[in-house]
Order: C-alpha cells, then structure tokens, then sequence
C-alpha cells in the first residue's frame, strides 16, 4: 500500500475507509427537525429575490413553506413543477452565488436560509417514495430528437414527453446523465444519484434513450431533421482547451474532466491513481472539483494555479473557502508556460501575471513546482457544431433556444447566452421544449 | 388531487378558504387581488348604513406579540368598520362578484339595532348579487362602545332579534358571527338558530391588549400616549377558537348549524383542525396579513396532500370528523394508564424534562451523575409536561399500559373496561354502572 508520500502517479495512497469518508455526501441530508427549524428561518418574501435569482425560478417561498407545514412532497412538486432535475440542483448549484446570495437573511445577517438544502430535502422525500408525479397529456404523433442526455436535454426530453411527445434521446456516452454522471464532484452526488435520477425522470413514459451515439460520427443532422418533427442540441462542450504551455504531451498531463469521469464512474477509489505533486490549472468548478477530489484521494500537495487574480475566479468563494479547508493551496496570478519533465512531468514552470488594466501580461518572472501530475481546467469547447450560426465559440440561439436552423433548437453549455450551469441548462432545456410544444402544435 | 370545492350553505367555492371580513377584504382592489391569488371566497369588511363614513384613528392600528425570531403569533387591531361610503362598496362588491361568480361573496353588515337600519340595507346588498350576508355581532372595540357589535353579541337576544329581521327581509343565507367576549357561546349560537340564522362564524376578535410600553406607560398600539383594548387574533388564539367551535358543533341544541371557523388558520393543518371540528370552511386574516395572498397556495396544497393520503375525496367527507371525541371531563376513560417513556438515542441531555417534573410536577424522572434521564414508573402519572417541554420531538413518548398490567404507581391492575368519573367510587354523585 502507497501512502500521500509515495512519490510519481500512484493508487491506494490512503485506506479504503477513509476514501470512503472523504467521498461521501459533502452536506448530510437534513433530519426532519434540522429541516423544520431552516425552514422556519425563510421569511415568505413578497416577489422573493430568492426566486428572482434561481435561473429555473422555482417557487422558493412556497416550496419552504410547504416543508414547514410538514408536506415535503408538495414543496418537492413546487420544485419540479420548474426543475425536474431539482434533486441534483440541490446538490450541485453554486447557491452561494445564486439563490442563498440573494437571501434577505443573507443580507442581514450573512447567514442565508440553507435554501440548497432544503430543497434537497423535499425532492429526496418525494423520490424515495419512488412516485414519479407526473402524468403524460395524450400522445401528440409528433417525435423529436434530443441530443445529449445532460441536464438541457433531460429537462427538454420531460417536458416534452410531459406534453404528449415521443422523444429519442441520443447520448455518445454509454451511460445518460451527461455531466451530472460524469463531471461533477463525486462528494456533491452519492450513492449513483446522476443515474437513479436519470431513471426517476424518466417514469413520465415516452422517452428513449439511445447511448453511444454521437452527433457527428454516428449522427447526422440531416438525418435527425428528417426523421423528426424537431430537435434539440444539448451536447455540451465536448472538447477541452490547450495549454498552450511548453510540454503538454508529456505524460501526467490530463484533462481535469477525464480524471472527473474515472472518479465518478469507478467503484473502486483505492484503484485510483493520483500524483504526490498535483497542480491544476485553471479558476472554475471543475478545477475545484479535481484539486478537492486529488487531495481527497490522498495526493500529499494540491496546488490550484490560476492566471488571474482572485476576483476574476469564476469558482465561487464557497467552492475557494472549501478547497482551501481540504487543504488545497490557491496561487493566484500564475500562468503555465513550460512542463518539464523526461518524458514524464516533474515540474511545472509558471509565470507571474499582472494586469495593469490594459490586459493580464505576463511579468517574466517565472516559478517551478514540483508536479507528478498536471490537470488542465481552463474551460471546454464545442465540439460539434452541428452546421449551424456561431456565436463565439457556442451555437447561436435567439429567444427560447431557436438556432439558425428552422426546426432545430439548442440549449445548456453549447449554446450562446446563459451561465454554464446544471440549473441553466435545465432551464434552457424546458423553455426549449415549451417552445418545440407551441411550435409543433401551433400555436405560434 | 383531492376535490377542494366546498358547498356552505348552497354558496359554492373552489376551496374552503375564505378571507375574513376585516382589512383584507375592504376594497375592490384587495379582494380582485385575492381571488387572482386563489382564494375561495370572501366576507367583504363590514358595512355601516348610510350616512357620514366611519372614522378611523390617524396612528397605529395594530399591536402584535411576537416569537424570538419576530415571527408573528399574535396581533390585536383598533380598526373600525369599512370607513368608506356604503355606495361605493356596494358598486365595487357588485362588479367584483359578477367578474368572478365561482367564488363566494358574503357581506359582512353592522348597523344599529333597530329593524329600520336593517331593513334599509338589506336590499341594496341584494342588489349586488352577493352570495349571502354576515352579521358582524363580534367586533370587540369602538363600534360595541356604540352599542353595536360585541355589545350586540353579547345579548342573545338581540341575536335573535336582529338575525330574524334579516331573514325577513333578505332571501339569501345569513351567517351570524359570534364574538368569542362572552362566557358561553352556545348561548349566542342557539339564538341565532332560534333566530333563523343559516349559519355561524367563529370567533371575532378577543379584548386585548398586547403590550405596555413601560417608558410612556401607554398600552401598544399607542395613540397619542394612551391605548385601547383591541381585537386579538392570529396564531395564538387558534386553540380558544377551536373549543368554541366544537363547543357549538356538539352542543345538542345547536348540533348540525353550519360554521364558519375563524381564529388564526395559519396552514393547511390548521384549516383540517377546524374542518374536522364541524365547520363547513375556514375564514383567514392574520396569516394573509402578515404573509400576503399567496399564502393560500400552501393550504391548497397542503389540505389536497393531506387529503389524497388519508384517501379523503371531498371536503364534506372531513367535517365534523373530531366532534364525536369532543367530550365532557366526566366521560374520560379513568381506566386508562399511560407511562412516559424516554428515547436514550434521542435524548440530548439537556434535563428540561426533569426540571419540570422534579420542580413542578410528580418527581417522577430521574437524572444519574452522567446525565442519563429514565422516567420512575412508581411516580409517573403521565401528564405529559415532559413531552410538551422536551426540545426533541418524539424523544419522549406516552406509552398506554395494556390492560392485566400492574401500574407500579397505584399497584393496581389496569383494566380493560372502560369507567369514568360518573361511576367512580370517590365520586359522591356516581351511579351504579348498568
């Protein structure tokens, strides 16, 4: 057995009933009394801000509300009636940045209703009763195509089927979820979550999931524009961004996203290699996720190296405050310009930047960490654009997702416009089915 | 989805929820605004007779009694009647009744005891179209000082009197709403049976007065330095209202009137509490004052939830559920013996339990040098002060002894049979048991 000490990649470094402690839930779910006295903080706001800052606008106030009164299951279809996915919401939204930020009790006292948990509470209740509450309107005859089985093309594909539709959703991956399977931090979605979700949702009937097939290899536009009455693209952002640093190639040198994905689909973390040395690069979730998740796997030194200052860190100060209490070292104003390494990484040398307001530059002063591993997280790209309009570097929608293709909508992370996140790609995905479900029956 | 639609009295509403006469309900604007937010029903605030207006005082109206974190449990109002011309409000509840005919409009109505003030009025509300009217005989403050209101409620006679003169000369339901003021309200509640009255609303308001403000020495709500009693409701008094009602619903004079229960409906469960108490309805004011209209999705949701559980399909199949366990003291079962029973995996140790027990109660709890709380079976006579004050819900529990069980207290068998108080040996007055 390996230890934190071990030098170069290497797995087991700590025993299994730790690993086992380390990845499980980050927030424990509420007991019903810790649920009754943090619903009993929420003050009923009138046009609650709450409401206002949650991308899918779910019904704050209410849904606490009718935990309070002791009736989670209604308060979990107040959720859902606005995000079918809200189970994972709860688990992953950065409610700091969101709808606990715009609590009132934030405001005064800096301690918001614990809104994420509440919400994890209802939607749990009603789950375990294994009841999908849903019932599907009549069948339309109208079939579309989703591609992706993310969090955009889930919701789209319920909202739909909800109204009568026959929906086929075509994933490239074996399993759906997208990256609610496989990107997000195992601690933030226990016990295969992603997939009893998946599985929960879809009891609404009438959708069908077709794994291993991807938009572009096994899937053309034209083909899917045929064959349906309409389509949704949600596939994400498949690709990663380079580095554009000296060494890249050099072994030890990974995308934070794959090392994300062996994390969530192993079922075994002693098997799991991870560096003495670890440094990711980048400032968001995802480079979080990896520098917790190596230093909870039981890598000795964790270095996040960001290029700008801590401000310009997309990564909540929550998701900074809880990388830091794992231990994680946070460098600020560095940026990688050479691997060094015979073959293998050994050093990352890094520049120091500033930003005098005319654009982040490098200083020329440079530093070497030692590294056995390097995870690059500076952001994904669109892989398959699938033919149609550009908007930077995402496909370009207007109003409820419409792409510059008549019948084809878009919506989540490959699409223009909205944050990269699970609840807005939830929220994308319904307004686009709403939009499909008005425009294929005609009432727009 | 549990059918929430009520029938009272042949007024039909989507749901039981009515908003009260009182602030909420004083203008077209609030009572549009209610109805959009989903209420059932309304009692339009109270109507005087013609004349010059009402006047109101120009300072606080209000005075409330709050928990530790300002939630609102109880709140007392100094507010009169509709201050507004009696032509307008008659305009305005005939155009909102006709833009909204599903739901329920009654008119709440005071004017002076005298058949002429009555007979006046009762056919401009007519007019409007309105669903039936409501009796203000409850209000507690000012207007009883005018010999109306309370002061009309608190003589059952004039109950009478008055509800026969509406029901002469107005062909639509008439709820009479009793002021709580009173020593026994089966009495108001039977004359205004004997008076025709279709139905009763309860309670009113109750004389209060919320707090003194030990700088100025004047009472709160405090107008210009000195205060008047007020009319208390909210929260708080939920459990008064309560008695009051199943006092009527199974009271055998008045057995079957139809109620409308008011006192501080809050949730759905409160609503389920007065429903299953004989009332046909509730009526809501302090909770929408305090949370909005849109509190009465919660209930909506709450009472439909509650509903669909217990397999209930109609709001009628709920009312009067509780009224048969309403009884006298007398006919409590006395053969009855519980125990109080303490969770150890539950318990937090933090001896509120035994400080009421040992300081104010039977001794029957007893503490260990490590802070291990067991109940003394020998003491305990189960009143229940423990679980009512222990933080931990469910940590202690009245567990019943099964009868040929010795209770280690009296040394007695727990029996079976059933035996109250009126064939008690020590009982001076028993009958033999036949």
């Amino acid at each position: 057995m390996s230890s934190p000490m071990t030098p170069g990649i290497a797995a087991a470094r700590l025993p299994q009933e730790m690993l086992a402690e380390n990845f499980d839930d980050l927030h424990a779910p509420y007991a019903p009394h810790e649920a009754a006295v943090a619903a009993d903080r929420c003050y009923f706001c009138h046009d609650a801000p709450c409401v206002t800052a949650c991308p899918t606008d779910i019904d704050i106030p209410l849904f606490i509300r009718q935990i309070s009164t002791g009736t989670p299951e209604s308060a979990a279809k107040t959720i859902f009636d606005q995000n079918i996915l809200g189970g994972m919401c709860a688990r992953v939204c950065p409610t700091e940045d969101l709808c606990e930020q715009a609590c009132v009790r934030e405001l005064a006292e800096g301690k918001p209703v614990e809104i994420g948990r509440l919400q994890r509470h209802a939607t749990d209740t009603l789950m375990a009763k294994q009841r999908h509450p849903y019932d599907r309107a009549p069948e339309t005859g109208k079939k579309i195509a989703v591609v992706g089985a993310g969090p955009a093309g889930l919701a789209c594909a319920h909202r739909l089927a909800m109204h009568g539709h026959d929906v086929t959703i075509y994933d490239a991956e074996a399993k759906a979820g997208g990256l609610n399977e496989f990107g997000i931090a195992a601690y933030k979605s226990t016990d295969d979550f992603a997939a009893r979700e998946v599985d929960w949702l879809m009891g609404i009937g009438g959708i069908e999931i077709k794994p291993g097939m991807r938009l572009g290899d096994d899937l053309t536009m034209e083909s899917l524009t045929h064959c349906f009455d309409a389509v949704f693209l949600g596939v994400g952002l498949g690709g990663v961004n380079a580095l554009r640093a000296d060494g890249e190639d050099k072994g030890g040198v990974r995308d934070a996203v794959d090392f994300i994905k062996d994390l969530r689909q192993t079922d075994d973390l002693t098997a799991l290699p991870v560096g003495r040395d670890v440094v990711v690069i980048g400032g968001g979730m995802t480079a979080v996720d990896a520098a917790v998740q190596s230093k909870l796997l039981g890598a000795q030194n964790v270095t996040i190296a960001y290029r700008r200052g801590r401000d310009a860190m997309s990564a909540s100060e929550y998701e900074q405050d809880l990388a830091a209490s794992k231990g994680v070292r946070l460098m600020f104003n560095a940026q990688p310009v050479a691997i060094h390494g015979n073959g293998a990484v050994r050093e990352i040398e890094l520049e120091y930047t500033s930003d005098n307001g005319t654009g982040l530059k490098g200083t020329g002063e440079t530093i070497r960490l030692a590294a056995d591993q390097v995870f690059k997280a500076i952001g994904q790209m669109l892989t398959t654009d699938g033919g149609l309009n550009l908007e930077g570097r995402k496909i370009a929608v207007t109003g409820a997702g419409r792409t510059s293709q008549a019948g084809v909508w878009a919506g989540g992370d490959c699409a223009s416009g909205g944050d990269d996140l699970t609840v807005t790609a939830v929220a994308e995905g319904r307004d686009a089915a709403m939009d499909i479900h008005a425009t294929l029956m005609g009432s727009t | 989805m549990a059918d929430l639609t009520t029938d009272f009295l042949g007024i039909k509403s989507p749901n039981p929820f009515w908003l009260a006469s009182a602030p909420p309900t004083d203008k077209e604007y609030n009572v549009r605004r209610a109805f959009e937010a989903g209420w059932g029903g309304v009692v339009w605030k109270t109507l005087g007779s013609e004349g010059p207006p009402v006047v109101n005082v120009n300072g606080p109206r209000y005075g409330a009694i709050y928990g530790a974190d300002r939630r609102l449990l109880g709140l007392n109002n100094i507010e009169l009647i509709t201050d507004r011309p009696l032509e307008v409000n008659l305009e305005e509840i005939t155009r909102v009744k006709a833009d909204y005919p599903d739901r329920a409009m009654i008119v709440s109505i005071m004017v002076p005891c005298e058949e002429q003030a009555w007979k006046d009025i009762l056919p401009r509300v007519a007019a409007t179209g309105a669903d039936g009217i409501e009796l203000n005989f409850g209000c507690p403050h000012g207007m009883s000082e005018r010999g109306m209101g309370a002061a009309v409620g608190q003589v059952p006679e004039y109950i009478e009197m008055v509800t026969r003169w509406c029901k002469q000369y107005y062909d639509k339901p008439v709820i009479v709403k009793l002021t709580p003021n009173i020593t026994d309200v089966r009495k108001p509640a039977a004359a205004a049976m004997r008076g025709g009255a279709d139905a009763v609303s309860l309670i009113n308001t109750i004389n209060s007065i919320t707090s003194v403000n030990l700088d100025t020495m004047s009472p709160e709500p405090s107008i210009d330095g000195k205060g008047s009693h007020g009319g208390y409701c909210g929260p708080a008094v939920k459990p008064i209202a309560m008695s009051m009602v199943s006092e009527i619903a199974r009271n055998p004079e008045t057995h079957g009137l139809p109620i409308s229960g008011i006192g501080g409906v809050t949730t759905w469960r409160d609503a389920a509490e007065f429903i299953s108490l004989g009332c046909g309805n509730v009526q809501v004011c302090t909770a929408a004052m305090t949370y909005g209209f849109k509190i009465v999705e919660e209930m909506k949701s709450g009472l439909s939830q509650w509903m669909d559980e217990k397999g209930y399909t109609s709001v009628e199949e709920v009312i009067g559920r509780a009224v048969p366990n309403v009884t006298d003291w007398q006919y409590l079962n006395l053969n009855y013996v519980a125990k109080a029973k303490i969770n150890q995996d539950d318990c937090i140790k933090c001896g509120r339990c035994y400080a009421a027990c040992e300081d104010t109660s039977h001794q029957a709890i007893a503490m260990s040098d490590d802070r291990t709380f067991t109940v003394i079976d020998e003491e305990c006579v189960a009143c229940n002060l423990c679980v009512d004050v222990c933080p931990v819900e469910d940590c202690i529990i009245m567990e019943a002894m099964q009868p040929g069980e010795v209770d280690p207290r009296t040394g007695k068998v727990v029996e079976k049979e059933y035996a109250n108080w009126t064939t008690h040996p020590n009982n001076p007055g028993a009958v033999a048991a036949e």
